[in-house]
């Protein structure tokens, strides 16, 4: 049985699966926005997502405003009320959401294609996102809510842990900031300035418009045409200053009554379009991206039962988003799990990955290709963040093939170029 | 509350309803929904595979196809071939609710302890070779079921299936081992229950408004259990429930039925079957009033969690009731047009967040759930007032035909958008056949749903949303840390 599970595997090298290539089709409606469009008729559904550089990132002194901004759109447009505008998208069975974090903020839109439901969904639509008439009443409301999402950042270790690390990593870059916001910048947010967020941000060239779904080319562009067509040319967002490297290391402690230590080390890690990007990536997916079989849940789940969730990641942003290590514990063994995790981290800088866990983990990410692009959702989700990044159209058409490329010397390289073990920022919120 | 980033109350019931073995990456998976299945667009495949046992269903859906093995397998194969991928999942009748007093959680304690190895593979192998093929993988525990998937490439369906029939037969339970994992369960529960204050007060409201049902008990288990349990506990498990004719395989993706029958018989088809112990009923006594209890814990924001006795779809009399329970739980939550949000967070602004919910696909009568945070400046007691008004108001009062007809067309359009995932497909069709529905409610729940009326939920309402099946639970917060709270945005925390 062991030979042959062994055979089966030996073949699948040899033939790899044909990929399903996605065909993206990109191009600009006529005030500037870009369009990346999928179609995709095997399913009677349209999926679309505009997204705007108008996230945290672009908050300055005043944390809280992009968010708070983008959560107002829905809540008043045109002669329609909050209660009339979620009528509107739910009598037609569409579902409508937002989102900001620290990079974008979003309108997504899921609706089925049939014309008598999708126009009706998307006129609306349309209105939310170019008519918002951001009323007072709404805005105090949700700032309140804000503020009780504040208080509940508190009561999380987890949550608590998180934001003193942004604040630590990124220090005065933008990227510090907690997209929700503090008291006392929530407290003093004012609707103009809300107004103005809108305005200098939700404008059509700094925007990105996604689309998947059961439509054809021309359809297609008169949706994302009709979508912006009432917004504003407007400029695209202003560069993003870069991320300065940590100049030393900085352990934070904070106090919390909770049974576990919830520990974060790391530091600014990487660009969306770095060159380093899949060197790390893979490297990363060795070290703790590969869920139960990564080497730092071997060291810390599988082999001393320390903690439940393990894991590091590089998220890459515009400009260098966090490299990050993390793990919850038992307080009195914290100690010993920061010691195995640096001592890990530290072996994986000097030696690289093994021949065989960089093969094993070329296999899972190559071989795994099939699972990202296999629904609407995910297919959304890439041609968004290529659109957003500015990556290159035929990113998933060689994305296995750049993968493959990645070598264990190249690895070892980039994470002694790239993670300096002496400068981390470690977080550990827990009793003291 | 699908608008709100700040809150997540809709999706409050899944997270406590089962729980993963894995962590960084098992996303959450929904568990039983809200709504299931898919009515898919018809195709002419053939009825019956001619080395199969196919079982000829009521109502042809012709892209699912059913099996039974001799052993007692039951399988479920739904094609889907848009992508070139497929997802395989064994569910077992074997969750939290199977469990017996002083050995709580064993049920997921088992569930961590299936990928510690068989007699052919050592401890994690199968997690590595899962891994090596391009897939994901995971498990998840809940009160009826366990359930074991695989996410894959298609052609890499032979390796999942030799690995998952290989460990519910062949599972290497050792000492040192579970003496590990017991470790990682019990950082699970700190990290889960134990340092998350609505959690906790959620655990301890179902230990209140149950008596003697089995849902009494966290699925995690009890902290005091999972310190006393011991690998025989494990064993005996594992013996009692793992068995074939105990357990479904769903399939789903782009696959031939035919093969998947060939291929389950070759690795499933040798597993001999086992007797299954047979459950005891243990029927939730009367209530026979209001139950009521403080949760104090360091928190910064008090919670409310409301919740009446109900039947499900397994258990009703009145094959309708748990229908309507469900429209009513859409006419109070579930769209930013529905009552609650239009009311309670809009309107009167005199919530935070706040959420309803019931889940009609369980194998024992349920709560029909209420849980919110009250907005600044108001208390708890405000928000149980106004759930209450609400409550009244449907019992008074007919729900409007076109609030009716809007929650119908959401649920008819939600049904299609279900087909953009395979894997929310065959949780719901593993879901049904595990707690003694039939998977063919999937397609069936939509006509079902659309034929309730406003009488119907008005009815349902003056008869469950009473105070004599009502328990009510409140999180009091306690100061957390008086030395760091004083500042927020950080206080600049000290460096050393």
């Amino acid at each position: 049985m062991r030979n042959k599970l062994f055979l089966i595997i030996g073949l699948l090298i040899l033939s790899p699966p044909l990929l399903a290539a996605v065909n993206i089709q990109h191009w600009t409606t006529p005030n500037g926005a870009r369009v990346y469009f999928v179609a995709a008729p095997e399913l009677p559904i349209v999926d679309l997502q505009i997204i705007f550089d108008a996230g945290a990132a672009r908050d300055k002194n005043k944390a809280g405003t992009a968010l708070l901004t983008n959560a107002l759109l829905a809540e008043g447009a045109g002669d329609l009320n909050a209660d009339q505008i979620s009528e509107r998208f739910d009598e037609l069975g569409a579902q409508f959401s937002n989102e900001a974090q620290r990079d974008m903020a979003n309108l997504t839109l899921r609706s089925l294609s049939d014309e008598k439901v999708l126009t009706p969904a998307l006129e609306t639509l349309a209105l939310v996102l170019t008519k918002p008439a951001f009323p007072n009443d709404a805005f105090e409301r949700e700032r309140k809510r804000m503020l009780i999402g504040i208080e509940q950042r508190k009561q999380s270790p987890d949550a608590l842990a998180d934001e003193a690390f942004y604040k630590a990593v990124f220090k005065t870059h933008p990227y510090a900031v907690m997209p929700s916001g503090y008291e006392n910048t929530v407290n003093t947010l004012t609707l103009n300035d809300l107004k103005a967020f809108y305005q200098r941000y939700y404008v059509a060239s700094n925007a990105v418009i996604a689309i998947v779904g059961d439509l054809d080319r021309g359809k297609a562009e008169r949706i994302a045409s009709n979508l912006v067509a009432q917004l504003p040319k407007g400029d695209p967002a202003e560069k993003l200053p870069d991320v300065a490297n940590l100049t030393r290391e900085e352990i934070i402690k904070l106090e919390h009554p909770s049974a576990q230590t919830h520990i974060i080390l790391g530091q600014p890690g990487i660009q969306r379009d770095d060159p380093d990007y899949f060197t790390l990536y893979v490297g990363n997916h060795i070290l703790g991206g590969s869920g139960l079989v990564a080497r730092l849940s071997n060291e810390i789940r599988e082999k001393r039962g320390l903690a439940y969730s393990t894991y590091s990641y590089f998220l890459p942003m515009r400009k260098s988003g966090p490299f990050q290590i993390g793990l919850q514990t038992r307080t009195d063994q914290a100690e010993e799990a920061l010691t195995v995790v640096r001592e890990t981290l530290k072996i994986f800088i000097e030696k690289g990955p093994t021949d065989e866990e960089l093969i094993a983990s070329k296999k899972n990410i190559t071989g795994g290709f099939p699972l990202r692009i296999s629904s609407n959702k995910k297919i959304l989700g890439y041609i968004g963040m290529i659109g957003f990044y500015g990556l290159p159209l035929d990113y998933l058409d060689t994305f296995n093939d750049k993968i493959q490329t990645v070598t264990a010397a190249g690895i070892q390289d980039a994470f002694k170029r790239r993670v300096d073990p002496g400068k981390m920022i470690t977080v550990l919120v827990g009793k003291q | 509350m699908t608008r709100s980033q700040f809150w997540k109350t809709a999706t409050w019931i899944a997270l406590y309803s089962a729980i993963l073995a894995g962590c960084a990456t098992g996303s959450a998976q929904q568990p039983a929904g809200n709504s299931t299945g898919t009515s898919a667009t018809q195709d002419k495949s053939p009825a019956a595979v001619a080395t199969g046992t196919e079982e000829t269903g009521k109502t042809a859906n012709p892209r699912v196809h059913e099996f039974r093995l001799d052993n007692g397998l039951k399988i479920l194969v739904k094609q889907d071939s848009r992508a070139p991928v497929v997802v395989s999942q064994v569910w077992y009748k074997a969750g939290s609710s199977y469990e017996q007093n002083g050995t709580t959680g064993v049920a997921h304690v088992l569930e961590h302890m299936m990928f510690k190895g068989t007699d052919k593979y050592g401890p994690n192998e199968f997690s590595r070779i899962i891994s090596e093929n391009g897939g994901s993988e995971n498990a998840f525990t809940g009160q009826d079921y366990t359930a074991y998937f695989q996410q894959l490439e298609k052609s890499r369906l032979p390796i999942a299936m030799e690995l998952e029939a290989d460990r519910m037969a062949n599972l290497n339970l050792s000492a040192e081992e579970f003496g590990k994992e017991i470790q990682v369960v019990m950082e699970e529960r700190r990290m889960r229950t134990d340092d998350n204050p609505k959690a906790k007060t959620y655990e301890l409201f179902l230990a209140t408004a149950y008596t003697n049902s089995p849902y009494h008990h966290p699925i995690i288990g009890w902290m005091n259990d999972l310190k006393n349990m011991t690998v025989e506990d494990a064993q005996k498990w594992y013996n009692d429930w793992y068995a074939p004719n105990n357990a479904t395989l769903v399939v789903a993706g782009d696959v031939d039925p035919g093969q998947v029958l060939a291929l389950a018989k070759e690795h499933y088809g040798r597993i001999p079957p086992a007797k299954v112990p047979k459950l005891k009923p243990q029927q939730e006594v009367v209530q026979n009033g209001v139950r009521r209890i403080v949760v104090k814990e360091p928190a910064q924001l008090p919670y409310l969690l409301m919740g009446y006795k109900v039947p499900v779809i397994k258990t009703a009399e009145l094959e309708w009731e748990p229908y309507a329970l469900e429209m009513l739980a859409h006419v109070l939550d579930g769209s930013d047009s529905s009552r609650f949000t239009r009311d309670l967070i809009r309107g009167k602004a005199m919530a935070a967040s706040i959420g309803a919910g019931y889940d009609l696909f369980s194998r024992m009568d349920e709560l029909f759930l209420f849980d919110s945070t009250p907005a600044q400046g108001f208390t708890v007691a405000d928000l149980e007032k106004e759930i209450r008004a609400q409550i009244e108001r449907l019992k008074t009062e007919l729900v409007t035909e076109k609030e009716l007809e809007r929650i119908k067309n959401q649920v008819v359009a939600s049904k299609i958008y279900e087909q953009d995932s395979i894997f929310y497909q065959a949780m719901q069709m593993g879901t049904l056949e595990t707690v003694g529905l039939d998977w063919r409610l999937t397609d069936e729940f939509v006509d079902r749903f659309r034929t309730v009326t406003a009488e119907q939920v008005q009815q349902v309402a003056q008869k469950y949303l009473i105070d004599e099946r009502l328990t009510v639970a409140v999180l009091d917060p306690q100061p957390i840390n008086p030395k760091s709270i004083a500042s927020n945005h950080g206080g600049a925390p000290h460096a050393q």
